[in-house]
């Protein structure tokens, strides 16, 4: 007994847990079962400290065509089309092993939307380092940049949007979310629950290999220590050749009707992929590990049950299509096997050879797990520190292009044109180019946008506004292209849960969620949570990472246009500048808590006039003011239009009863720039929405006068500090 | 015109080219479809991989679009017979992972057995990025591909300068003429010997140039693309296939497309030998 609870203990089971699954079973488990406990009831498989705080949010809408429990999530797109989507985390591999982390991240994903049986037509990807000063952060970077796209690239799946940022709590535990967007017809999509007493389970992909050995539980499930080299084994390799044939040999399969149900092996392997096959469509499973076909001929029962071997999918097949599937497989010249079958025990079976070896009922193995109450607790306190990196005196235009160097809001072209956003012939706005990405869906006549957004230090400033900023942020993107939201999928990023305080900004933040989520009318439809984000120096800042997809009518008529000489510049919306939270307050190493208070359904107005008025052509140009203010926003138009402007911010002081600094460059949710002819600019107001007219677009100048303050800088040095990123990280 | 589209397993771009280079010429093909939109020609649930063109083209989809010819196709990379065939384009991709050496591996397929002979018979042949790297390898156009300079990935818009070759491919194009097609390539650095890159350029094959200043990849002479001496085979390494729609921001890759269409000559001999 004593070795078998130092054993549970190495595998991350409590004693309490241990106790229950030897209650359950009625006899101790042996280290098969034991191994596969650990995996299925760790955080990154049973979700046992947030499922109770998922359970609050809205999951349902008359769009839904797959919500949470699925592989992905997928809403209707009309005309017999759906879009699965999906957002997962990769935190802890690309903290290891920034490369092949990254890598296997984006691979996990498209699997779990190919599942669905969709073909995966975008990437994004949410992304969060340290400060740029350290060569580790640098090294990070470099190396999950090239892994996203040597995954992406080599799948010929593009990669159209995504952010990234640099903040120092991500210093010791960055962050690499990736998100997946397919396309499927409705009635050809697959679900993953196994059915039918006497179907055969076919593992269809790569050898199952040692590779990715607790991945889920050893690597996931626990906080990151010093000298965590040692954990690289626990790492999986990718091979995007082998998934790409995987992704063609699974839409031949579906195509031909031959599957009952498919599902991708993820985390934790073949444990649960079937595990969670069985439990949804409630039936028991038999599993023969002689069966996997093995990249190393000597490996243990409980080693082919964990292993995390990467491009693997389960299908269940009916026996007499089990010749066609295996054909189709062999044709793609990648590896397929029956390796067992439904049965209607309800139990999960492990053989080897005919021998049962392990035996747990489906029930308690992928249910079973306790589910815990947090223990919510605010701290008294900032808890993430400041520094100074901004000169002591500098004046408007210093700080403007301090803003638009600082490496949060500097462009991302370094890292996106590592990436093929090209591929596939959809791409109408890609990366860097709008608020959203654009892509055009002719199966349904129309176009989708897709963007995904999570300022994790608004988060950290107070984690209900700023999930509710983050969510509203998300949206106002699609709005600037003209897209109205259909669903959301979400990363949540915390750290260690069983701290109070961890404990508080995850409750409040998945609070704000759904409060936002109500407040639009949107479903999540997926989702994933990663937490023990936390190193000897703290948590992470709390990051909830929203992605949304949406819809608009014309490919053509999208917004994200360059303004044009002439154009009118007019702020809509209701945002009330301050300083919490912002940039600015940052380079000054001013942060602390608390974000100012707003109303949501006013900014949900806003977002809509400005969807409409883009879709209507009255304006092409819309861009919401997030990091840096609304002085950063105009200079980030000006830079992407190769056009200066004069603006006068007078009438924000006068409206919002702000100071001149805060105009220029406070935060705060519900403002979009938006730009156009003088006459439908000026027609823009009305419904309750603000809008005001703060100058013209001109010249090779971007002057942005506010009172007393002004920010004036020629466009050329706009767009040298913009454009600053490259130079700070080839060193 | 009905092409043919090699689909390797790790091909990227296939479905891509086949839709560009049937829009390219549906006016000019007697044999073309009819319905739908330009762009609705697009492979969404289709399984690809198979030689059933019409499945691969249209699969999944609201049906043809104008002029997507049902009788181009894919062609998979085991196939050797391309009888039928007015032209064949080598796509884009990462061929059998390219893991060894990008086109080491592709050009022993059977397909590329074939597409040589094809050559060889004067038809018109177009190799994309991996298409181009396996022309190369194959030694159907000189030289190599390299790894980029920066040994990175690049993806961006860039612009070409229409280099002096006169091959068919570049009949609906003036020497000197500026076209917008977007660079996309991890190994594009064309490199040749001395005394090789020195012949490429007396013969004129140099079919493409990097505009000033926007060589991506360190490619000698600025070279993005050439031709065999004959001027049937053209390999680049920027996408013509992904600048032939105007959402995309770029039509000028439909005169690549059009190229050997606007030269009898070259399509009659390929139509004959294709039989």
């Amino acid at each position: 007994m004593a070795e078998q609870i130092s054993k549970h203990r190495e595998l991350g089971l409590t004693d309490a847990e241990f106790v229950l699954i030897v209650e359950k079973m009625g006899r101790q488990p042996n280290g098969v079962e034991l191994a596969m406990f650990s995996l299925l009831w760790s955080e990154h498989c049973a979700y046992k400290h947030s499922k109770k705080l998922l359970a609050t949010l809205p999951t349902e809408g008359p769009r839904v065509v797959m919500g949470p429990g699925e592989n992905a999530g997928a809403v209707d797109i009309g005309n017999g089309h759906s879009i699965a989507f999906k957002v997962e985390s990769h935190n802890h591999p690309s903290a290891v092993e920034p490369f092949q982390g990254a890598a296997t991240g984006v691979g996990g994903i498209l699997r779990d939307v190919i599942a669905l049986g969709a073909r995966p037509i975008a990437m994004l990807d949410s992304l969060r380092f340290g400060e740029l000063d350290t060569e580790r952060t640098r090294y990070l970077v470099d190396g999950v940049v090239r892994g996203i796209g040597h995954y992406g690239n080599s799948m010929g799946i593009p990669t159209v949007g995504g952010e990234i940022s640099f903040e120092p709590p991500y210093e010791l535990n960055p962050l690499v979310n990736a998100m997946c967007v397919g396309i499927a017809r409705t009635d050809e999509m697959v679900r993953a629950a196994a059915s039918g007493v006497g179907n055969k389970v076919v593992l269809i992909g790569s050898l199952t290999g040692r590779d990715g050995i607790g991945g889920a539980s050893v690597l996931a499930s626990a906080e990151l220590e010093a000298g965590d080299s040692s954990k690289r084994p626990t790492v999986q390799i990718g091979d995007p050749f082998e998934e790409s044939k995987v992704l063609e040999c699974c839409q031949e399969l579906l195509g031909e009707e031959l599957l009952v149900s498919l599902q991708d092996l993820g985390a934790a392997g073949l444990t649960s992929s079937a595990g969670e096959m069985a439990s949804a469509g409630g039936v028991g499973i038999d599993i023969d590990v002689a069966l996997v076909p093995l990249r190393e001929a000597d490996m243990e029962p409980f080693e082919i049950m964990v292993s995390e071997s990467q491009e693997r999918m389960l299908a269940v097949v009916e026996p007499d299509r089990v010749d066609e599937v295996l054909a189709i497989c062999g044709k793609w010249q990648t590896a397929s096997a029956v390796i067992g079958e439904v049965t209607g025990s309800g139990d999960f079976r492990i053989l080897k050879d005919g021998e049962t070896v392990g035996e747990i009922a489906v029930d308690d193995l992928v249910d079973g797990c306790p589910l815990y109450d947090l223990d919510p607790m605010p701290p008294t306190d900032w808890i993430y520190g400041n520094r100074v990196t901004l000169r002591e005196g500098a004046d408007a235009s210093e700080i403007l292009l301090s803003l638009l160097g600082s490496p949060s809001i500097a462009s991302k072209r370094w890292a996106y044109e590592q990436y093929d956003s090209l591929v596939g012939s959809r791409t109408v706005r890609p990366s860097g180019a709008a608020d959203a990405a654009v892509l055009n869906i002719p199966e349904a006549s129309r176009a989708i946008a897709v963007a995904i957004d999570g300022n994790g230090r608004r988060v950290a400033c107070d984690p209900l506004r700023g999930t509710i900023e983050n969510t509203l942020e998300c949206a106002a993107n699609l709005a600037c292209v003209g897209a109205e939201p259909l669903g959301v999928t979400n990363c949540l990023n915390f750290g260690n849960p069983e701290k109070p305080t961890v404990a508080w900004q995850l409750t409040e933040s998945v609070k704000g969620l759904g409060e936002a989520c109500r407040a639009l009318d949107l479903p999540v439809v997926g989702g994933n949570v990663s937490l023990y984000n936390e190193t000897p120096s703290g948590p992470i800042y709390p990051t909830p990472v929203v992605g949304m997809v949406g819809e608009l009518p014309d490919p053509a008529s999208c917004g994200g246009e360059p303004w044009r000489e002439g154009d009118t510049i007019a702020l809509v919306g209701p945002i009330n500048p301050s300083p919490a939270g912002s940039e600015l307050s940052k380079l000054r190493g001013e942060l602390g808590p608390g974000l100012p208070d707003f109303e949501v359904p006013e900014i949900k107005e806003a977002i809509e006039l400005v969807r409409e008025a883009v879709r209507s052509g009255s304006i092409r140009t819309a861009h919401d003011v997030s990091d840096g203010g609304i002085a950063t926003a105009i200079a980030e138009l000006a830079i992407a239009s190769d056009l200066g402007c004069r603006v006068n911010l007078l009438p924000v002081i006068a409206q919002h009863s702000c100071n001149a600094e805060d105009s220029l460059f406070g935060e705060g949710p519900g403002g979009f720039i938006v730009a156009g002819g003088e006459a439908e600019i000026e027609h823009l107001g009305g419904h309750g929405v603000q809008a005001e007219i703060l100058g013209t677009v001109g010249g090779d100048l971007i002057e942005v006068s506010a009172g007393e303050q002004q920010a004036k800088v020629l466009l050329i040095e706009a767009r040298a500090s913009f454009e600053s990123l490259a130079s700070r990280l080839e060193l | 015109m009905i092409w043919g589209v090699l689909q390797f397993p790790g091909s990227c771009d296939e479905r891509d080219a086949l839709h560009a280079c049937t829009v390219a010429t549906a006016d000019l093909d007697p044999g073309g479809g009819a319905g739908g939109t330009s762009s609705s020609a697009r492979n969404v649930g289709g399984a690809g991989g198979t030689s059933s063109s019409a499945r691969n083209v249209v699969g999944g989809t609201p049906g043809p679009g104008p002029g997507v010819n049902l009788r181009s196709r894919l062609v998979w990379h085991e196939e050797t017979d391309l009888s039928g065939l007015d032209g064949i384009v080598v796509p884009g991709g990462f061929s059998y992972g390219d893991y060894l050496r990008a086109g080491a591996i592709a050009r022993f397929s059977p397909a590329m057995g074939a597409v040589a002979e094809f050559a060889a018979d004067g038809g018109p042949v177009l190799g994309i990025c991996n298409g181009f790297q396996v022309l190369c390898e194959s030694g159907l156009l000189p030289g190599a591909l390299l790894t980029n300079e920066s040994t990175r990935f690049i993806c961006r818009p860039g612009e070409l300068i229409v280099g002096e070759s006169e091959s068919p491919w570049l009949s609906e194009l003036e020497t000197g003429e500026r076209i917008s097609i977007p660079f996309k390539h991890q190994s594009g650095r064309f490199f040749a010997p001395p005394e090789m890159l020195a012949e490429i350029e007396v013969n004129n094959q140099v079919a493409f140039r990097y505009a000033e200043g926007q060589n991506p990849n360190g490619s000698l002479n600025d070279i993005a693309g050439i031709t065999n001496l004959a001027g049937n085979v053209l390999g680049l390494m920027p996408h013509p296939e992904h600048a032939v729609d105007p959402l995309a921001g770029t039509t000028d890759g439909l005169k690549i497309f059009r190229g050997p269409a606007g030269s009898p000559g070259l399509t009659a001999a390929a139509g004959a030998t294709g039989g």
